[in-house]
């Protein structure tokens, strides 16, 4: 088959692959259909997530056609299903309580043992992510390998586009989540730092769970565009002064929720961390860390701070005190992708929440090297591409 | 109020003791009774210090590895099963190279069970072992028996785990590595291997008991 592989630092090439095949009972095996670029596959493409592999294959947010199934597989051939971008098994105590981001087993024992140093308990595996979150290859192919596809994946109903639900995968529930963490009450200011995909469907979350008000920090122009769009009031880091602008904004109380959604969309274990990148301009023109550190003096006292910003290691300079003084709630974690699935579906279904917007550009499999080119380099217009095997 | 690192408030409390005794010294000889007294509480928490508190944690997680030449290992893991499963599955020997990765056979005649064990560079050891305890639905214990290429023994027990959690399995495993040339290649795959494979071993372990089956990144099967 065709899959996207790495070679290295922005090297990604579409090449010939072995086929998968059914390894375990509880495996399918995915035709897919529509695959999009993550802003996390960028670490990957920048070569700063350690354990990845020249030929390794990329990926995670994809769906398609059922073609094979294993002996305990409920999925039936010919199915058309979104594939989460967490690997839960369903059967652990962290999947039985909806942590599928936790589960126990679905990272193999080996791999286990490389994040279990840096975290104290390994994690789920993810597709397409470095061998440090297992080494599942991953979705930017023309086919998938699918372990415990009688728990991840989501079926669709026929008449339902791709573009739709794809993003069920990963960047919806991942900006749902953001938003859930906020735990929203009437009259609440939420402000939203990062207009990516994940800040975009933050802000829409955030609207549609009651926030009175949603303001969007970024500074792209289409981005920002697109936030206000959504229902959000912009701020434009560039133009103002964020946190007199916010304390404003809020009859000088301060947002009651603060969601750090910069840097966002890398799924872990990036060397990155801004111990490293604090000096690096990324996404958006400032480091992560200040995100961080801005959205926590900018919260009320009393607040709830929500991260679904990855961090791999260690923050320089965090704001203890501040955090601590205010009283402020921590929220965060890896996404539980399949607690949000049905739900969310169910609201694409009846018209309440539409992705499409976020999509600004579709190519052929083949050409995914020009499509990572681009979007890396090109974040204002190249808002999220999505790939066609 | 001031909170010192650990390491630091134990040197400090280290030095107490030592100064104590000196102290108690200086006092004089007037005072013996007393500075007997005092130098035999000075003695008993230094004792007690050098013996340490006798604390909860399990002895395979003690500083020291090594008790009477035997390397002792273990580690536990919580199974979402009930244990009755798990002790029936794991009693079984046959069962365990379905999880445990480096073991290529099992025989097992009566209490004897032999264990043909994959070492570095074609090789293989082989292990002869004995049950010595066997509590149904609690605990194995396995000893070597003469003509065992290596000293070695085991046990697994198992408990409830709390808030119906499933089933505590612990299992802590002693060796004594070998000598000669089959030392070297036994201490190599025993001294490196025991806590990586053991650790390795359970986790795979929960798996196959978890889910039924044990967790590959890889796209096909093995040839
Ligand atoms: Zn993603
Ligand atoms: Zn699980």
């Amino acid at each position: 088959m065709r899959a996207l592989t790495y070679h290295g630092k922005h090297d990604v090439r579409v090449d010939t692959v072995p086929d998968p095949e059914i390894v375990n009972p509880r495996d399918a095996i995915i035709e897919v259909t529509s695959t999009a670029i993550c802003g996390s596959d960028l670490h990957l493409y920048d070569g700063v997530i350690p354990g990845v592999l020249s030929g390794d294959i990329l990926g995670h947010e994809f769906m398609g056609r059922v073609v094979d199934t294993g002996r305990d597989s409920t999925l039936k051939k010919g199915q058309r299903v979104v594939v989460p971008f967490t690997i839960s098994c369903g059967a652990c105590f962290h999947c039985q309580k909806q942590q599928y981001s936790a589960c126990d087993n679905s990272n193999p024992a080996d791999t286990q043992d490389l994040t279990e140093p840096v975290y104290g308990q390994a994690l789920s595996a993810l597709f397409g992510y470095s061998h440090l979150t297992g080494g599942y290859p991953g979705g930017q192919a023309e086919y998938v390998r699918v372990p415990y596809s009688d728990v991840g994946p989501v079926v669709i109903p026929d008449g339902l586009d791709d573009e739709k639900v794809l993003f069920l995968s990963d960047i919806l529930p991942t900006g749902w989540m953001a938003a859930e963490n906020c735990q929203i009450e009437p009259g609440d200011t939420v402000a939203v730092w990062g207009c990516g995909p994940v800040g975009l469907f933050a802000v829409q979350s955030a609207l549609l769970m009651g926030a009175a008000q949603v303001i969007a920090i970024d500074h792209y122009p289409h981005r920002l565009d697109l936030a206000r769009r959504m229902g959000a009031k912009v701020i434009d880091y560039r133009r103002t002064r964020v946190l007199e602008a916010l304390r404003e904004m809020t009859g000088g109380v301060g947002p009651d929720a603060v969601i750090d959604a910069v840097g966002m969309e890398s799924h872990g274990l990036a060397v990155d961390n801004v111990m490293d990148t604090v000096k690096q301009k990324v996404g958006m023109g400032a480091d992560r860390g200040h995100a961080l550190r801005e959205a926590i003096m900018a919260c009320r006292k009393g607040g709830r701070v929500s991260v679904p910003g990855v961090y791999g290691g260690f923050l320089d300079k965090f704001p203890l005190g501040a955090f601590m003084e205010k009283g402020l709630q921590w929220r965060t974690g890896q996404t539980h992708v399949q607690r949000y699935t049905k739900d969310l579906l169910r609201r694409i279904e009846e018209g309440e929440i539409d992705t499409t917007f976020l999509i600004s550009h579709r190519l052929p499999l083949e050409d995914a090297p020009r499509g990572y080119d681009n979007f890396r380099n090109n974040q204002d217009e190249w808002t999220k591409v999505v790939l066609t095997p | 109020m001031t909170i010192q690192p650990y390491r630091r408030h134990r040197r400090h409390r280290r030095q107490r003791h030592d100064e104590r005794p000196n102290l108690v010294l200086a006092i004089g000889a007037g005072l013996f009774a007393v500075g007997a007294i005092a130098l035999w509480q000075a003695r008993q928490r230094a004792m007690r210090h050098h013996r340490g508190v006798r604390d909860s944690a399990p002895g395979r997680t003690s500083r020291r590895t090594y008790y009477n030449g035997l390397a002792v290992t273990g580690r536990s893991v919580t199974i979402n099963r009930p244990r009755a499963e798990l002790y029936a599955f794991w009693r079984d020997f046959t069962n365990l190279p379905q999880f445990m990765e480096n073991i290529d056979e099992v025989e097992v005649q009566g209490d004897l069970t032999s264990w043909t064990i994959r070492a570095p560079a074609g090789r293989s050891v082989l292990v002869k072992t004995r049950i010595v305890s066997d509590r149904e639905n609690e605990q194995i214990a396995w000893r070597s028996v003469d003509g065992s290429d290596v000293e070695t023994e085991g046990k697994v027990m198992l408990h409830d785990a709390p808030g119906g959690r499933g089933t505590v399995v612990e299992a802590v495993i002693a060796y004594r590595p070998p000598g000669g040339e089959l030392g070297r290649l036994i201490a190599k795959l025993f001294q490196a291997e025991p806590e990586v494979q053991g650790r390795r071993d359970l986790k795979r372990f929960k798996m196959l008991m978890e889910t039924g089956e044990v967790s590959t990144a890889d796209n096909r099967k093995p040839d």
